[in-house]
C-alpha cells in the first residue's frame, strides 16, 4: 500500500490492467486475426496463406448480396416493429405505472428469463402448420388453405421482433421516465393540444431512448441467424447463417471472415446514415 | 391514477371527456394485449413441458403428463450440458464481475490519460454483433492451435461479460457520495481499509446485480459459445442440437425451471429494493 501511496497516478492503471488486458487479448487481437484471415487464400486441406486476397470481399458481395440485403431488411423491419409496438407500452408504464412500475418492467424482461433458443422454439410451436395462428388465419381466408407461416419471412421477422423487443422497450422507458411532467403541463397550459404536446415535448425528450433502443435492437438483429434457422426456410437465410456455415461446416475461413467484416461495415454505414437523420449528439449521448 | 392524467382530462363537454376516457383506456388495453403477446411464448414453453408427445416433435398438444418433470434428465447428454453451463456461468460471472468492478472504479474515481479510449474499449463489445465476437475469437484460437472446449468457452464468456459488469457497477458509482470515503480517511483509515469498510459495502448491491446479470447472459449465450466450444456442449448448444431432430419436452422442463428461478430471484430483488427505498424515505 505504501508503494501505491507514493505512486498514486499508477493506481487507475493497476485497476484497469487485468480487465483491459483481457478485452485487448480476447476482443481486439481476435479482430486483427479475423482481418488477417479475411485476406488469406487457399483451402483447409493445403492450408491458408496470407496473400492480400481482396477478392474474398468482392466474391462475398457478388455471391451473397441477397443475404446481406435481407439481413439489413429483416433487422430494419423488426426494429421498426419493435419501436411501434413498445413505445405506447413504455409510455404507459412511465406515466401511468405508479407503484407497479418495477413489476411491469419485470414483465418486459420476462422473455429474457427463458433461454433464447427455447423461446424461439416456442414461436416455432405457435406458428406451426396446424397451430392456432395458422388455423385462424386460414379460417379468416387471410392465408390460403394449406398455406404456412413457418418457413416464411413473416415468421423470421416475427421471431426477431419478439426476441429483441426488451432491448427497445427498456431504453424507451428510461428516457420517458426521466421527462419532467411539468414541461408537458406547461405546453398544455400554453394551449397545445394533448397530441401536439406529445409531438413537440414528449417525443423529442424521449429521443435518446429511441436512438439507444434502435441501435440495441438493430445491431444484434442484423447479425442474427437463429431465427432464420429455426423459423425460416433457406430462402429466408440471413448473412449470419452463411457466416456460421462457412466457418463451422464448410471451413472456408477467409470467405467467412471477409463476410463478417462486410457485415460490420454494413451495420456501421446503416448506423451512420441513421445518426445523420436523428442528429449525432443523440448518438454520442448513448455511448457514454 | 396519476395527477397528470386527471388534470389533462378536458372538462369542456361530455363528448370530449368520454373520448378522453376512451383514449385513456385504449392505452391500458393495448398495454395489456402487449403483455399477453410478450408472455405467450413463455406460457407455451411451460405448457409443453407437460405435453405427452407421441412422435419426436413436441409441437402439438397430445395430453398431460408429469413424466417429463419426473425424468427431467432422461435424455442422454442433457444433464452434463446443464452442469457445464452452470460451471461456466459461475466462473465467468465471478471473474468478469471482479475485472469489471476494478475498471469501473478506475473510470469513475480517477482522471487519467486513456480514459476515453478505455470507455470506447468497454463500449465496443456491446455494439459488435455476437457472430463477429464469436467468429473473431474462433480465428484467434484456430491460428494459435488452441484446443477448443471448457477453457475457450470460459475465456469467451468472461470477455463478453466484462462490459456488462462495468456498465452495471459504473451506474452505481456515479451516484456515490465521496464524502463518506473522505470522512473515513479523515478519521485515520487508510485507502485499503476505507475501500473494505466503506466503499465495498456501498457498492455491494451493484456488484451483486453485475454478478446476476453476467450469470444470466452466460447461461443463455448461444452464438459465441457455438463458435468456440469444439465438442463441448452447453445447455443452449444441447437445445440447438436437439431442435434439429425435434426437441424433447425435457428441454421445456429445464426452460421452465430456469424461468421460475430467474423470476423468483428478480421479484425478490424488486421487493427488497422497494422496501429499502421505503425505509430510506421514512428515515429522512
Amino acid at each position: 500500500m505504501g508503494y501505491l501511496h507514493r505512486h498514486r497516478q499508477l493506481t487507475p492503471y493497476l485497476l484497469l490492467a487485468p480487465g483491459v488486458l483481457w478485452l485487448a487479448v480476447f476482443f481486439l487481437v481476435p479482430l486483427g486475426f479475423l482481418a488477417y484471415q479475411s485476406l488469406q487464400s487457399g483451402n483447409i486441406d493445403f492450408g491458408y496463406a496470407f496473400t492480400w486476397a481482396w477478392g474474398n470481399y468482392w466474391n462475398a458481395i457478388r455471391d451473397y448480396r441477397g443475404h446481406f440485403i435481407r439481413s439489413l431488411e429483416y433487422a430494419g423491419i423488426a426494429t421498426l416493429l419493435a419501436l411501434v409496438l413498445s413505445y405506447p407500452v413504455a409510455y404507459w408504464i412511465a406515466f401511468r405505472g405508479g407503484r407497479w412500475k418495477n413489476l411491469l418492467l419485470l414483465l418486459i424482461v420476462a422473455p429474457f428469463f427463458v433461454t433464447y433458443l427455447i423461446r424461439t422454439l416456442a414461436w416455432e410451436t405457435i406458428l406451426s402448420d396446424h397451430g392456432v395462428v395458422v388455423n385462424t388465419l386460414q379460417h379468416l381466408h387471410i392465408l390460403a388453405p394449406g398455406g404456412r407461416v413457418l418457413a416464411t419471412s413473416t415468421a423470421v421477422v416475427t421471431g426477431i421482433t419478439y426476441n429483441f423487443l426488451p432491448f427497445m422497450a427498456l431504453p424507451l422507458y428510461v428516457s420517458l421516465e426521466q421527462i419532467d411532467h411539468t414541461l408537458i403541463e406547461a405546453a398544455q397550459d400554453l394551449y397545445a393540444s394533448k397530441w401536439k404536446a406529445f409531438l413537440r415535448v414528449t417525443l423529442p425528450l424521449s429521443l435518446p431512448g429511441l436512438v439507444a433502443g434502435t441501435l440495441l435492437t438493430f445491431i444484434p438483429a442484423a447479425g442474427d441467424f437463429i431465427n432464420a434457422q429455426l423459423l425460416g426456410s433457406p430462402n429466408n437465410h440471413m448473412i449470419g447463417n452463411v457466416i456460421q456455415s462457412k466457418f463451422l461446416e464448410l471451413t472456408d475461413y477467409p470467405a467467412a471472415a471477409s463476410m463478417s467484416f462486410i457485415l460490420m461495415a454494413a451495420i456501421l454505414v446503416a448506423v451512420i446514415v441513421y445518426a445523420r437523420a436523428v442528429g449525432t449528439e443523440q448518438l454520442t449521448g448513448t455511448t457514454v | 391514477m396519476s395527477a397528470v392524467a386527471v388534470r389533462a382530462r378536458p372538462r369542456r363537454n361530455a363528448a370530449a371527456s368520454i373520448w378522453a376516457g376512451v383514449r385513456y383506456h385504449v392505452l391500458t388495453v393495448y398495454s395489456a394485449l402487449f403483455f399477453l403477446y410478450l408472455l405467450l411464448p413463455i406460457a407455451v414453453v411451460i405448457l409443453f413441458s407437460f405435453n405427452h408427445p407421441t412422435g419426436k416433435f413436441n409441437y402439438t398438444w397430445q395430453g398431460f403428463t408429469w413424466d417429463n418433470w419426473r425424468y427431467w434428465n432422461g435424455v442422454p447428454g442433457l444433464q452434463s450440458a446443464i452442469t457445464l453451463s452452470l460451471e461456466i456461468a459461475i466462473l465467468a460471472s465471478i471473474v468478469a464481475t471482479v475485472l469489471g468492478t476494478l475498471i469501473a472504479l478506475a473510470l469513475v474515481r480517477y482522471g487519467f490519460r486513456g480514459r476515453g479510449a478505455t470507455n470506447i474499449l468497454i463500449f465496443l463489445p456491446l455494439s459488435t454483433p455476437e457472430i463477429v465476437l464469436g467468429a473473431s475469437l474462433l480465428t484467434l484460437f484456430l491460428n494459435l492451435n488452441v484446443v477448443f472446449g471448457f477453457w475457450t468457452i470460459l475465456i469467451a464468456h468472461i470477455m463478453f461479460c466484462i462490459s456488462f459488469a462495468v456498465v452495471t457497477v459504473k451506474a452505481r458509482l456515479v451516484g456515490f457520495d465521496r464524502h463518506l470515503e473522505e470522512a473515513a480517511m479523515d478519521l485515520g483509515a487508510n485507502e485499503w481499509v476505507t475501500f473494505q469498510r466503506v466503499t465495498l459495502p456501498l457498492i455491494a448491491p451493484a456488484i451483486l446485480s453485475a454478478l446476476l446479470l453476467c450469470f444470466a447472459i452466460s447461461v443463455d449465450d448461444f452464438v459465441v459459445t457455438y463458435f468456440n466450444s469444439g465438442s463441448s456442449i452447453t445447455f443452449p448448444l444441447f437445445v440447438w442440437g436437439a431442435a434439429r431432430i425435434g426437441a424433447p419436452p425435457q428441454v421445456n422442463v429445464i426452460g421452465t425451471a430456469i424461468f421460475t428461478i430467474a423470476t423468483i430471484a428478480m421479484v425478490t430483488n424488486v421487493l427488497i429494493q422497494n422496501r429499502r427505498a421505503r425505509t430510506a424515505a421514512a428515515a429522512f
